[in-house]
């Protein structure tokens, strides 16, 4: 597909590709093997260096880093597909319902979008720990809360730019509803727009997770995550600083990638379609 | 002189009157999406001052395309070679800053769509001053009255209380004259209108043409329009040049273009146009004479005569290469091989 | 007699604008201002104005696309804004719609197949196949484009695509907003001819809206001029180009440029005595003048005050003018 010739030549898309699959690759790798059992203990070698035996050293507790990362890797990617995975399914469909029935059904659904954007994940996380205590399920499901209303806005305001174009009118006069509209015409042509922020909103979850964890209110221990491998880190700072550069950067990289997939994407998709007349 | 009958080829280093504006053998290659498209092939024209030239022409015929070379706006990668002349100097090659003096001073250009052309978040008033400011270097007071007499004259309504309209509060005839205003600010030499009824009303478009008309005529100012009405054309200009496929198939006289129709594409160009017909037939529903096949891509020309895979008269000669433009009569030319056999025009 | 496809009475259509003072609600647009019309099996409809006329309103709400203010829609005896929604899906496989603009009347991201079959019931995947191939023939591409997108196309394809759209169901009645006046004009030669020969071919009707009327000409039995949402003249074509009893109409015939042989098109010819002043798209006016009188040579005292109805001036041929028959009369010496 021609689609694939210009995305190799987008050095932005590739790297963040490139970046986003080491991600990916690390994670399914850790399902197979793992340098060493992450939970792990080992009190005579903590703290170690770089070596041979551990490629990025260990930490307070002996347990190997890269272990720690690379099983890390697995919660933030949880993290990012099933919080994006809920806002993007319940937000569409609610940016959709909004558009395609306008009036008091479309002021509702803003406006609750309003109410839940008001309250930052962290706060709604914390409100849910209290109820239902910490974890990794409780904040996936904050995050994704968080996500809903983000997704509808930007689902009704591109799905409303799609409904005042001719081919939908051409539809209604075809005799086709609102339901075979939205799902045929709006959905598929709003399409770019939701991609782009999914991968944004893929990186706001992966930091949030990780804001979370350090918190103590998402993954609980002896579950890996890079956010409270920050946590940790923060309490050796003075006596081994090297422990949060590894998830510091893996955090980085991961954004990074995921912005730079991001903006490759819109790029490749959107100049591209108004171009094809 | 040869005898009657028989075509002489056209030489164009003869030397001619002053021209105000001279274009030779100009080839303009745009980079396109399916690769490089030669948007202008070999043009030569020749506008004497106080002269309106119709271009005509479908879409992708390159007129649009030519007026850009005119101006140096070409788009980024395109290639031009040849020589446009205005008032004797030559613009192909010409500095930026050398262009951009001459632009909205002595070359005004008017689009077709006012909507675009207009920044939305100026008022109308400002953007008609802003020419004046910049090439009389006018001081903003005198700008204003200035552009409030330009109003005036390009008949907008209410012209003193429109300076401080936004475009968006006028309709678009109104934006149209606005533009025109615009164009005609410095008191240009040439003016160069692009389509500039197209995006109009049936009853607009005749009160802006009308308008153009009015305002070259009273100021002697060339004018170089073009459009894909051939009716609009008819009604003011001197000379009409036909274009297909990035080349200048015919060009002559309006009524010697419009009534011998030399050119096959010609021919069939002003014989696709629905017309109502005062000789019998009144009301009956006819079929319109058609051109079979459509205009190609700029990057999918035939070899030779672009109009060759769609011409009814085609010959092997046709595709072997651009058709060297033929004298038909005074002025008038066409580009095609055939023009010499005898019966072929009538 | 041959049966009505589509009647129209007395439709009124008003609009409301956004509110520009808090306390007082948005100015009415009279888009529509009681519109009449008949369109008979066969026969082809046309509607000419310039924008504001109504023109465009007027083909929505002959489609039920939208809901006249007052005033009735039938489509063959039956009327669309009476229906429940799966009975109108059905009563639409008879009246089809092309629209006005090849690019943007098509799903970029659909495959023409998808968008010829848009009419049609989902079920039956392949029926739905051949009846696709089957419209795509009939106006002049082939099979294979089927699987291609628009993107594809030219804008005259295009048309023709849309043309296939509207094709599918077999309709008895094609709205046709403008469906040429984005094209080119060797394009728009064909599409034209299409046209009339899909309507001798399918015995088609046509409700034909343009501004042009030379178009409308080709393609036409009778036609309605539209000024400021009434229409001011019906009549054949004939009727109209030779003795326009409005004088809008007049105007609007008066600058077409006509083949007669030996004459030359005159250059700078004038034209027409227009006043610039212009009437604004869908106005507010007072009751009880007639729209057009502003701009209107033949202006006298009682069009200031009265507005003309639509009246019979002969046979087929209606205009809402108080001195019509004057206007006709010096129309026809003109010839």
């Amino acid at each position: 597909m021609r689609w694939l010739e210009r995305a190799w030549r987008h050095p932005g898309f590739v790297t963040g590709t490139a970046l986003v699959g080491l991600l990916v690759g690390a994670a399914l790798l850790s399902f197979a093997w793992t340098p060493y059992p992450y939970a792990e203990l080992d009190i005579p070698h903590k703290l170690a260096p770089v070596s041979n035996a551990h490629w990025l050293g260990t930490d307070s507790l002996g347990r190997d880093i890269a272990s720690l990362l690379i099983v890390g890797a697995r919660n933030s990617i949880a993290v990012g597909l099933i919080a994006v995975g809920i806002g993007v399914t319940f937000g569409v469909a609610l940016g959709l319902l909004a558009a395609a029935r306008r009036g008091w059904v479309e002021e509702l659904i803003m406006r609750l979008s309003d109410f839940t954007f008001a309250f930052p994940a962290l706060l709604t996380a914390i409100m849910l720990t209290a109820v239902y205590g910490p974890g990794l399920a409780i904040s996936i499901v904050a995050i994704g809360i968080f996500n809903v209303p983000v997704f509808a806005r930007i689902a009704r305001s591109a799905a409303l730019a799609v409904w005042s174009r001719e081919f939908v009118l051409a539809s209604r006069a075809c005799g086709r509803g609102p339901w075979h509209i939205s799902l045929h015409h709006v959905l598929p042509n709003i399409m770019p727009v939701l991609i782009v922020q999914a991968t944004i909103q893929f990186a706001v979850a992966i930091l949030a997770e990780a804001a979370l964890s350090y918190l103590g209110l998402g993954t609980q221990p002896p579950q890996p995550s890079w956010g409270r491998m920050l946590n940790e880190a923060q309490q050796m700072l003075f006596q081994a600083p090297w422990l949060a550069v590894y998830p510091g950067l893996a955090i980085a990289l991961t954004v990074l990638g995921l912005n730079l997939m991001g903006d490759g994407l819109r790029d490749l998709l959107d100049p591209r379609l108004a171009r094809q007349r | 002189m040869s005898a009657a009958g028989t075509i002489e080829r056209v030489d164009h280093d003869r030397t001619r009157p002053a021209a105000i504006l001279e274009v030779s053998r100009l080839t303009g290659t745009l980079n396109t999406a399916r690769g490089p498209a030669q948007a202008l092939r070999g043009i030569d024209l020749s506008l004497a001052p106080g002269q309106t030239l119709g271009l005509a022409g479908e879409s992708g015929c390159g007129k649009s395309m030519l007026a850009l070379a005119v101006m140096g706006l070409l788009p980024a990668g395109a290639q031009v070679s040849g020589s446009i002349r205005f008032q004797g100097q030559e613009l192909i090659g010409a500095s930026d800053a050398a262009l951009c003096r001459l632009r909205g001073n002595r070359i005004g250009m008017v689009f077709q769509e006012p909507m675009t052309t207009l920044n939305p978040l100026h008022r109308v008033g400002d953007q008609v001053a802003e020419p004046l400011r910049l090439h009389q270097g006018l001081s903003r007071a005198s700008a204003r009255a200035e552009a409030a007499r330009l109003l005036d004259r390009v008949r907008l309504p209410h012209a003193a209380q429109s300076l401080r309209a936004y475009p968006h509060q006028l309709s678009g005839g109104q934006r149209q004259r606005v533009t025109i205003a615009m164009a005609l600010a410095c008191g240009p030499d040439l003016l160069i209108a692009d389509e500039p009824t197209t995006a109009l009303d049936v009853t607009t478009q005749r009160e802006i043409l009308e308008l153009i008309n009015e305002l070259v005529a009273a100021s002697g100012m060339t004018l170089l329009m073009i459009s894909h009405d051939l009716d609009a054309l008819a009604r003011i200009a001197d000379r009409m040049m036909v274009m297909y496929g990035g080349s200048v198939v015919e060009s002559g006289p309006l009524d010697a273009v419009v009534t011998e129709r030399a050119h096959p594409y010609t021919r069939g160009l002003f014989a696709a146009r629905p017309r109502w017909s005062a000789l019998g037939e009144q009301g009956a529903k006819r079929r319109l004479q058609t051109i079979p096949g459509r205009v190609p891509e700029l990057a999918d020309l035939p070899p030779g005569c672009a109009f060759s895979n769609r011409c009814a008269w085609t010959l092997d000669a046709c595709r072997a290469g651009l058709p060297a433009a033929l004298a038909i009569g005074p002025q008038h030319e066409a580009r095609c091989v055939r023009l010499n056999e005898p019966g072929f025009r009538s | 007699m041959t049966p009505v496809v589509l009647a129209l009475h007395d439709i009124v259509k008003h609009y409301r604008r956004p509110r520009q003072r808090l306390w007082a609600p948005g100015p009415v647009v009279q888009a529509l201002r009681g519109v009449s019309l008949q369109v008979r099996a066969g026969q082809s409809m046309g509607i000419v104005g310039e924008s504001g006329s109504g023109k465009s309103t007027l083909a929505r709400v002959a489609m039920a696309l939208e809901r006249p203010t007052l005033g009735s829609v039938r489509w063959s005896g039956q009327d669309p804004n009476a229906l429940d929604a799966s009975d109108l899906r059905l009563a639409r496989r008879h009246v089809q719609m092309v629209f006005q603009d090849p690019y943007g009347s098509l799903d970029p991201r659909q495959r023409i197949g998808q968008i010829v079959a848009e009419a049609l019931e989902s079920s039956a995947v392949a029926k739905a196949r051949e009846q696709v191939e089957e419209s795509l023939l009939a106006v002049g591409l082939s099979e294979r484009d089927a699987d291609k997108y628009p993107h594809e196309f030219s804008g005259g394809q295009r048309q023709r695509i849309a043309i296939a759209r509207a094709l599918i169901t077999r309709p008895r009645l094609i709205v046709a907003d403008e469906p040429v006046s984005a094209l080119d004009v060797s394009v728009q030669a064909q599409v034209l001819n299409l046209l009339a020969d899909l309507q001798e071919a399918l015995g088609l009707t046509y409700l034909f809206i343009s501004h042009d009327l030379a178009v409308v000409n080709h393609v036409c039995d009778e036609v309605a001029v539209m000024y400021a949402g009434r229409i001011v003249e019906l009549g054949t074509p004939g009727q109209l180009f030779q003795a326009a009893a409005h004088p809008y109409t007049r105007a609007l015939v008066g600058e077409l440029p006509r083949d007669r042989p030996g004459v030359a098109h005159g250059p700078r010819r004038r034209l027409q005595a227009q006043t610039s002043v212009r009437v604004q798209a869908g106005p507010t006016l007072e009751s009880g003048a007639c729209a057009y009188a502003q701009r209107c040579a033949y202006r006298q005292a009682r069009c200031q005050v009265e507005a003309p109805e639509l009246r019979v001036i002969s046979q087929g041929h209606q205009a809402a003018c108080h001195v019509a028959e004057s206007v006709m009369v010096e129309h026809l010496g003109e010839q």
